[in-house]
């Protein structure tokens, strides 16, 4: 069964990413990634309640009736996520405020819900949690990358208040790459997020096309498999 | 022996998209020109360095999209749009400035919709309403004017310094534009009788004497080389006409309401880039609806707006936001503005045959 683990993985990071492939959830995705640690911050925040969730669906799914199943899990996600809200507001009390808002918001965050309905009502617990922390690490990921792209456009820092985030041992990730940048605004409002995720999407299918050439040159070797079509 | 048959549509006009590109560009050359002699060495520099990363931008883009570079990198599209950015900018504005909103202008503006004529925005103005958001204080440093051999010009080598490692003293060299200063003092509750005079004339506001990007500085050049291009049928009156007349009776209105506290038709009409954006920037063919109905609403949309922002937004221009906000209201105004289909009536129904077109039936109980 470990192909199956392997499987579920390689979906949540990469084949079938939140963000960047199902262009789900970008309502936080937008909203917080101005700085890769927020984005890490709502990524963790919210792969806790899709583990969380996914666990907790997976194991009720067979008390759930399927007429009733998409206000339970709704009631489900939404005292997961008040207590994730509550968690975080008692011990990083100040990543708190600056996610404030967004943290109640995981509640109709659509990769949530639907992660329910697609796998967690259909699989057992143990598949079900690989799958949350999959899609969640992925979301995170997603996060990460398109925070630190604008943090870097927009103000030339890295991982700037980490510290907040993760203790004090972590000073270290906070960088500053230009010390006297002048900033550049667009990119820290919402249009940039919308422009950044743009060229993320489109660099994401450039590899993937890229490697796909390469792997089907490596399989007819010699045979001008460069000039070949791509079934894409 | 074969026959061919070529297929719909059999008339061609001679225009192509080099000739019309070489056209508007002949007509806005005097315009810069002008601009360049008046802002001095530093202007030409930022208008080279715009220019040059718009064409590296294309060629870059083109390569990347796989499509023939040569042929789309000379038919002067890119360079159009590099000299429209660089008429809207501030004529000292550090090199940066340039290369990043040609960048913008033909990645983000242009290339990303698919290259030449699919574009959604015009691209130099979303990059000068990007580059306004981002860097609020680059772009908005105007100067007066100093040309050539007037003293305060500064030389070649000097030129080059300010352009490429920023200005000394600048607040030495800066000056409010005139819209700028009026909004200004307006926030301070002073009268519009105390704020003008002193500070504006029509005339010097006329023949460009004044501060201000490259493109607004002579609405009297622009004018002639917006005509010029109108003669030579590059674009039809509606776009500029509505977009001038609006802003005329809005102006005139609020004028004629409260003169205090409105600037009248002629400090509108006559200062920041409204004679540019009406004949150079809103008649984009690409950009502006296909309707001659379609274009009258785009140019008087365009008016609304650019009197709005200039009165009440947050801004004192806004010819740029304006086109920009009508550029993504284009789909929808030519959705429901549509020419009439030939044959049938506005509704779509076939048109009543005239009585005496109709022949006289051939026999009775014919086809009826």
């Amino acid at each position: 069964m470990s192909e199956d683990y392997r499987g579920i993985f390689a979906d949540g990071l990469w084949r079938n990413n939140v963000a960047f492939v199902q262009i789900l959830a970008l309502c936080p995705l937008m909203a917080v990634t101005t700085t890769a640690t927020n984005g890490l911050g709502m990524g963790l925040a919210t792969t806790g309640v899709l583990l969380a969730s996914n666990v907790v669906i997976a194991g009720c799914r067979d008390l759930i009736s399927q007429e009733v199943r998409i206000p339970v899990f709704v009631l489900l996600i939404a005292a997961l996520v008040s207590l994730a809200d509550m968690a975080i507001n008692a011990w990083l009390h100040e990543l708190y405020k600056v996610l404030g808002l967004f943290i109640p918001l995981i509640v109709v965050n659509c990769s949530v819900l639907g992660r329910a309905e697609m796998f967690a009502s259909k699989q057992p617990v143990l598949a079900s949690a690989v799958d949350g922390l999959a899609m969640g690490l992925g979301y995170t990921a997603a996060l990460m990358l398109l925070g630190g792209c604008r943090e870097i456009l927009g103000s030339a820092t890295l991982f700037a208040h980490a510290s907040l985030l993760l203790g004090d041992g972590f000073a270290f990730l906070e960088t500053t790459l230009i010390p006297k940048y002048k900033g550049f605004l667009l990119m820290l409002l919402p249009p940039g997020g919308f422009l950044a995720l743009g060229f993320l999407l489109a660099g994401k299918r450039a590899a993937e096309r890229r490697w796909e050439r390469r792997a089907a040159g490596r399989g007819k070797v010699g045979t001008g498999a460069e000039q070949s079509p791509s079934t894409a | 022996m074969s026959v061919h048959l070529p297929s719909a549509p059999h008339a061609h006009a001679s225009d192509s998209v080099p000739r019309i590109m070489g056209l508007v560009l002949l007509a806005v050359a005097p315009a810069t020109l002008y601009g360049i002699v008046l802002f001095g060495w530093p202007a030409l520099n930022l208008f080279l360095v715009t220019i040059l990363t718009c064409l590296l931008g294309e060629a870059v883009c083109l390569r990347l999209a796989g499509r023939a570079v040569r042929p789309f990198l000379l038919d002067g599209s890119a360079l159009l749009t590099g000299v429209l950015l660089a008429l809207s900018l501030p004529p000292w504005a550090p090199w940066w400035i340039g290369a990043i909103g040609g960048f913008f202008a033909i990645v983000v503006g242009k290339q990303v919709f698919g290259g030449i004529g699919q574009n959604l925005f015009n691209p130099a103005m979303l990059a000068r309403v990007a580059l306004l958001v981002s860097f609020p204080v680059e772009m908005t440093l105007w100067l007066e004017p100093r040309p050539p051999f007037s003293g305060a010009a500064p030389g070649f080598l000097e030129g080059l310094a300010i352009t490429f490692g920023g200005i000394p003293d600048i607040d030495a060299v800066s000056g409010a534009t005139i819209l700028g200063h009026v909004r200004t003092e307006l926030g301070m509750a002073r009268e519009l009788g105390q704020i003008l005079p002193g500070h504006y004339g029509a005339g010097t506001a006329a023949l460009g004497w004044t501060g201000g990007s490259l493109g607004e500085t002579s609405d009297l050049l622009i004018l002639i080389g917006g005509l010029w291009l109108l003669w030579r049928r590059v674009f039809t009156w509606h776009v500029p006409v509505a977009l001038l007349a609006t802003v005329l009776v809005l102006a005139a209105g609020f004028n004629w309401l409260n003169p205090e506290r409105f600037a009248g038709p002629a400090v509108h009409l006559l200062s920041g880039g409204l004679m540019l954006g009406a004949f150079f920037i809103a008649t984009d063919p690409v950009t502006s609806p296909t309707t001659k109905l379609g274009q009258l609403i785009f140019g008087a949309g365009c008016g609304v707006l650019v009197y709005v922002i200039r009165t009440w937004g947050g801004y004192p221009e806004g010819v740029a936001f304006a086109v920009v906000l009508m550029n993504a209201a284009t789909p929808l105004i030519d959705h429901y503005v549509r020419p009439r289909i030939y044959g049938r009536t506005w509704r779509g129904q076939s048109r009543p045959v005239p009585e005496r077109a109709r022949r006289p039936p051939a026999g009775s109980g014919g086809t009826e």
